[in-house]
């Protein structure tokens, strides 16, 4: 048994993005969730489980402010920004083996307001627990003024063009590529905020190769999705969007980034072949990607994880429009962590499952299917693999 | 002499040995005493052979340039002064690799295979990073 097509995405649902919610994390989580319950048809009795990513709410007041009171399964997943993926993993295994029958799936930060990852270094920021990262980040890399994710994939990006040649256009489209999306999302942060290659080319440096504008926005806001399994989901508001593959990957080690014995095996190296034999589909069978674009060279080097390209082969694949709606692989459509918001890729599954329902403000002409990729931490990865 | 303002390694647990060693200008890492891996960072056990006998044993201090990042914006205002500047990867010749500084280097001239070796920055009387410079003579060859 797999859980190939045994559990669906049935509603999703969001808050506003911005900078400045002037709301609790919690009360955006709980505006995104009751939006996702409503759109699956479903009352929050029916809710029945939560997988959660990260800390920044805690299951009980969850519950306790939707009223969910009878609540038979939750979890936390800790992967960064590869945990809303994941959490439908644990969502699918949930419905299908019964333990829970409808799973809300949330995530929410204010991640400008509050969290802003470019200013937690500074010795004025509030202090944060420890966590796996902690050992390395604190002893080995902080002190040499590594301190942030953008500095530490820089590592890969540097490594991968002195090796394969990538150069700051190839990255560039990729940047283009969302913004250029995002103008048809009037949800996006970037909404009618074009940009030129020219542009792209002359934003600061922070952290080479990466400018500002290889990286994500910083943004407030939150997303939710609710899980049920395919018999249940037959009987609800919209077409169910099936869960054919579904897999998590870890670098070795995932805690520390210098030591890996490859250092491009990612996360999603080790997920992706899993979640493609689930679906028993290839990559050249997707009809777009939503892949969790942190900074651009990353959305490249997942691509070669995916196996979409050949290992330095990703400069060459993305170059003359591969990734925009008209393209081969038209790639987050909605404008992604660069352009629509940053809400670790969960809005990623929002618009994949809006795109196999074919109500995408950017619609993807008659897709059938579609992944979404989840990169977090030092590298950790997911994949899911969604059909109509 | 003004104060350091950057961030110190916490120097917890095995990490404490590390730098502690480190302050006797040794560049040590752990290695396992029964399948003669080295690794780093520190570890309780060894990942090829599973074993918990290891010992510190002392590195030649030779390496080469694996990967950097030249850093334009310091995300800690102890960096301000130093931008910009290279965070590297170096390859040790015993095979574990490590963040440090590459000195007396411009960063536009960072080359991956670039040879390297160790010289040790005392910069509190309590904590010495190690720290790299372009090696001085040409590396033997196996």
């Amino acid at each position: 048994m797999t859980l190939k097509d045994q559990a669906c995405i049935v509603g999703v649902g969001e808050s506003a993005y911005t900078r400045g919610s002037q709301k609790t994390v919690l009360r955006l989580v709980l505006e995104a969730s009751r939006h996702a319950i409503r759109d699956a048809g479903l009352t929050v009795q029916d809710i029945d489980g939560f997988v959660l990513s990260s800390s920044y709410i805690y299951q009980e007041a969850l519950a306790a402010n939707l009223g969910v009171s009878d609540l038979r399964y939750s979890t936390t997943v800790q992967m960064g920004g590869a945990s809303p993926v994941t959490a439908l993993q644990s969502a699918a295994m949930a419905v299908t083996l019964g333990i829970a029958h409808n799973v809300l799936v949330p995530f929410g930060w204010n991640g400008y307001s509050e969290a802003r990852i470019s200013r937690r270094e500074r010795p004025d920021a509030p202090s944060r627990p420890d966590n796996a990262l902690s050992q390395a980040l604190r002893n080995y890399y902080a002190p040499y003024g590594a301190l942030a994710p953008v500095q530490h994939y820089a590592w890969l990006a540097t490594r991968h063009r002195e090796l394969h040649g990538t150069t700051d256009e190839d990255m560039g489209e990729v940047a283009l590529t969302s913004r250029f999306h995002a103008q048809h999302n009037p949800r996006a942060y970037m909404y009618g905020r074009t940009l030129t290659m020219e542009q792209y080319l002359q934003s600061p440096m922070i952290a080479s190769p990466f400018r500002v504008l290889d990286c994500c926005l910083e943004t407030d806001g939150a997303c939710a999705v609710v899980v049920t399994s395919a018999e249940r989901a037959l009987d609800l508001q919209h077409d169910p969007v099936y869960i054919m593959g579904i897999a998590e990957g870890h670098p070795y080690p995932a805690d520390d980034i210098p030591n890996r014995p490859d250092f491009f095996k990612i996360g999603l190296s080790f997920a992706a072949p899993h979640a493609f034999e689930m679906a028993g589909v290839m990559p050249q069978d997707m009809d777009f990607a939503q892949i969790y674009d942190c900074f651009t060279y990353v959305v490249m080097l997942q691509l070669e994880a995916l196996g979409f390209c050949g290992a330095g082969e990703s400069r060459e694949f993305v170059k003359g429009g591969t990734l925009r709606i008209d393209g081969d692989l038209p790639c987050n459509t909605h404008g992604g962590l660069h352009s629509e918001a940053h809400v670790w890729g969960l809005n990623h599954v929002v618009e994949a499952t809006r795109q196999l329902r074919h109500e995408a403000g950017l619609q993807v002409e008659d897709c059938e299917l579609g992944l979404v990729t989840g990169w977090g931490d030092f590298g950790d990865g997911s994949l899911v693999i969604l059909r109509r | 002499m003004q104060a350091y303002d950057k961030p110190l390694p916490r120097g917890e647990d095995f990490n404490g040995d590390f730098y502690q060693f480190c302050k006797q200008h040794e560049l040590r890492f752990q290695r396992c005493r029964d399948c003669g891996t080295w690794r780093h960072m520190p570890r309780e056990s060894c990942q090829a052979c599973g074993s918990f006998n290891w010992a510190w044993e002392r590195a030649a201090g030779k390496g080469q340039v694996f990967s950097w990042t030249v850093i334009h914006r310091a995300l800690h205002p102890g960096f301000a002064v130093e931008l910009p500047y290279a965070a590297v990867v170096v390859e040790l010749e015993e095979g574990v690799r490590m963040i440090s500084h590459v000195l007396d280097l411009p960063a536009d001239q960072l080359r991956v295979g670039l040879p390297v070796e160790v010289v040790f920055d005392d910069v509190t009387p309590e904590i010495t990073l190690p720290k790299f410079r372009p090696s001085r003579i040409r590396q033997s060859s196996p």
